[in-house]
């Protein structure tokens, strides 16, 4: 019995990831009927064994390009999908196994693996749009469900998504957070960091961690000024701040190499 | 606002204030005014006079800010908050019609109702009373008249309490909006801390006249008059910033190619926390939104900045693609180009862009820079070292 007549098929990909940006898409229990009377889940091998053939109208692709395998297999994934949409960090921007960018690949491995030679890895993981075009990219370790639902209720209706590139700020001003960088002093990637999250961590008195990766226009080095001279962070620790889920992204990436020639 | 009919001044000892407070929730009102929440004197519901921030303090700087506990017994002995009377008049999300459809022939569009409501402001200084005053310029007396506002500012009732405790951002004595409050409001109190602790109240309108009878007071005498002098006279010599407003409008649109621009740009985060602290910044963009099933869309108008690469997206791209162009824009309109466009400055010297910038850019700072390289008698180099990027 195919349901999925007339409805846009929907395929679920996952590359170099933890998984949790799928989930996000399972756990959004309230609309997750709604999404799939709407679009025909065609392969999401996460959510179920049965698989239908593609081509896919829209493909959500998780994960970072790790290995050689992972490259060949993204130019699959976009010759059979017409809309192409990476969810999370490790797809938009390496992930948080893109620390491995910043060391010796072959160091790690002889560490980590009691055989390494049989482990088949890339010297850099990299976002996907490094290798294929991406259409839409949507941000966050893990990504919003409220975001999710939203692109996907946007595709359907053929109208642009909304997923703001502002920074964090702007969330934490619409919400009402108090800012913790300038009445505590915590020291928070907030203002160079891209919405989405709805300002999670600063609702609850902590410095954004920078989930969502850079905003449109980021300027980390003249947070990264202030958060020294100011606040005392010094370099390792800056650098620390920088390299968690998004270090790959370009301004994180270029930000937190400055901490590291300068760090003792 | 009806001229007066109380004309002298009066002295509510601090346990009406209870009653003050009692009163107007029994009118139906609710009472938005200073109170300590999560480490920040900031404006909330109260209850009760207990609410009040008493014996706290706020000390305010470049991209600080830190609410502490005093000695004193003061209600409102601080500045302002981060948040200003506009999160209730203009607030961040506003939802302003939603559409609904049955099927794929037809739909129904529904505008969202409007409320008129009840909301008495306490504790506004003479900086966010102006910043009233600018918004209603804007958005009541245009070419049109902003429903949302309207309808949000139409049952206002306006308690001022001078300020007598600027902080190190404040600058309101150089835009001429405070700290000496004289009209705008339907009462105006001065809290008078020599003696027995009590509050010099001054009428502004019928509606507060008609409060304040309900209230047990005595006349002021002309010592109560000496001492709320001293109090705003002494805030206006503790201003902790300055801005020389004379010919600011064409200082600025004649140097609009100034390097100042550039060093500005450096620090600049363009995260756009300035102007959604702002209590005069008005603009906002439009959400469009549907649902999964196409069936409900919803228009939604939420606070938006000109420090964002869309607010000036114009096909095929943003206009104002560097920070430069766009800190250029803002402090330009708030300076100068807003004077054409609706009589005044847009800054009221409340010095919350100061504040709660996250990297302490000062708005008096930079204006004054580009006045000092503008002035050939002046010794300053023209940029300052790049050193100053913090």
């Amino acid at each position: 019995m195919d349901q999925g007549i007339g409805r846009p098929t929907v395929a679920v990909w996952k590359f170099a990831s933890c998984d949790g940006c799928q989930l996000s898409l399972l756990s959004a229990e309230d609309e997750l009927l709604s999404i799939a009377e709407e679009v025909h889940i065609a392969y999401f091998l996460e959510a179920t064994r049965e698989v239908v053939e593609g081509p896919y109208d829209l493909s959500l692709v998780e994960g970072s390009i790790s290995t050689p395998d992972d490259a060949e297999r993204i130019r699959h994934v976009r010759d059979i999908s017409t809309t192409l949409i990476t969810i999370g960090a490790c797809a938009t921007a390496g992930g948080i196994q893109a620390l491995r960018n910043f060391g010796d690949l072959d160091a790690f491995r002889s560490l980590v693996y009691a055989r390494p030679e049989v482990v088949a890895s890339l010297a850099d993981s990299t976002a996907i749009a490094e290798h294929v075009p991406v259409d839409l990219a949507l941000r966050g370790c893990p990504i919003e469900t409220d975001q999710l639902v939203e692109v996907i209720s946007a595709v359907l209706a053929g109208r642009k998504p909304l997923t703001p590139t502002h920074s964090v700020c702007v969330e934490c001003k619409l919400r009402g957070n108090l800012c913790v960088a300038v009445a505590d002093g915590t020291p928070c990637l907030g203002p160079v960091t891209q919405a989405g999250c709805g300002a999670r961590c600063p609702a609850f008195a902590r410095g954004c961690y920078g989930c969502f990766g850079p905003t449109e226009s980021p300027n980390p080095a003249s947070l990264s000024d202030w958060l020294e001279e100011g606040l005392g962070v010094d370099h390792p620790e800056l650098l620390r701040l920088y390299r968690t889920f998004n270090a790959d992204a370009p301004a994180f990436r270029t930000e937190s190499r400055r901490h590291e020639e300068v760090a003792p | 606002m009806a001229g007066p009919q109380h004309v002298g001044a009066a002295i509510l000892a601090v346990d009406e204030l209870d009653p003050l407070i009692v009163a107007l929730r029994d009118d139906g009102y609710r009472v938005v005014g200073p109170t300590v929440r999560d480490g920040a004197i900031v404006h909330a519901d109260l209850e009760s006079a207990a609410d009040l921030p008493r014996g706290w303090t706020d000390e305010q700087g470049p991209g600080t800010y830190r609410a502490r506990p005093t000695d004193g017994d003061a209600r409102f002995s601080y500045a302002v908050g981060p948040s200003s009377p506009k999160r209730e008049l203009f607030p961040p999300r506003q939802r302003l019609w939603t559409a609904t459809s049955d099927s794929d022939a037809s739909f129904q569009v529904v505008e969202e109702a409007r409320e008129s409501p009840r909301i008495a402001f306490l504790g506004l200084r003479g900086c966010e009373l102006a910043a009233i005053r600018i918004q209603d310029r804007v958005f009541l007396r245009g070419s049109y008249q902003d429903e949302v506002y309207a309808a949000n500012r139409s049952d206002t009732l306006l308690i001022a309490v001078e300020c007598g405790s600027p902080a190190g951002t404040c600058f309101c004595a150089s835009m001429g909006t405070g700290p000496r409050v004289d009209d705008g409001a339907d009462l105006i109190l001065t809290e008078l801390l020599d003696g027995d602790p009590r509050f010099l109240v001054r009428v502004g309108s019928d509606a507060g006249a008609a409060l304040l009878e309900r209230l047990a007071y005595r006349d002021a005498t002309a010592a109560d008059l000496d001492a709320r002098e001293q109090v705003v006279t002494a805030a206006a010599e503790r201003m902790g910033r300055t801005l020389d407003v004379d010919g600011l409008p064409d200082l600025l649109m004649d140097n609009l190619d100034h390097p100042r621009w550039d060093a500005v740009a450096d620090r600049c985060l363009a995260c756009a926390n300035c102007t959604l602290v702002c209590p005069t910044c008005f603009c906002s963009t439009i959400e469009d939104t549907t649902d999964l099933r196409g069936q409900t869309a919803h228009r939604d108008r939420r606070w938006d900045s000109c420090f964002g690469l869309e607010f000036s997206h114009a096909t095929p791209a943003s206009i104002r693609t560097s920070t430069k162009a766009r800190y250029r824009q803002w402090m330009t309109h708030k300076l100068a180009t807003w004077v054409e466009q609706f009589g005044t400055s847009g800054c009221v010297g409340c010095g919350r862009c100061i504040t709660w910038c996250p990297v302490g850019i000062d708005i008096t700072e930079e204006a004054a820079a580009i006045r000092r390289a503008s002035d050939p008698t002046s010794a300053d180099l023209p940029v300052p070292p790049t050193g100053a990027r913090r």
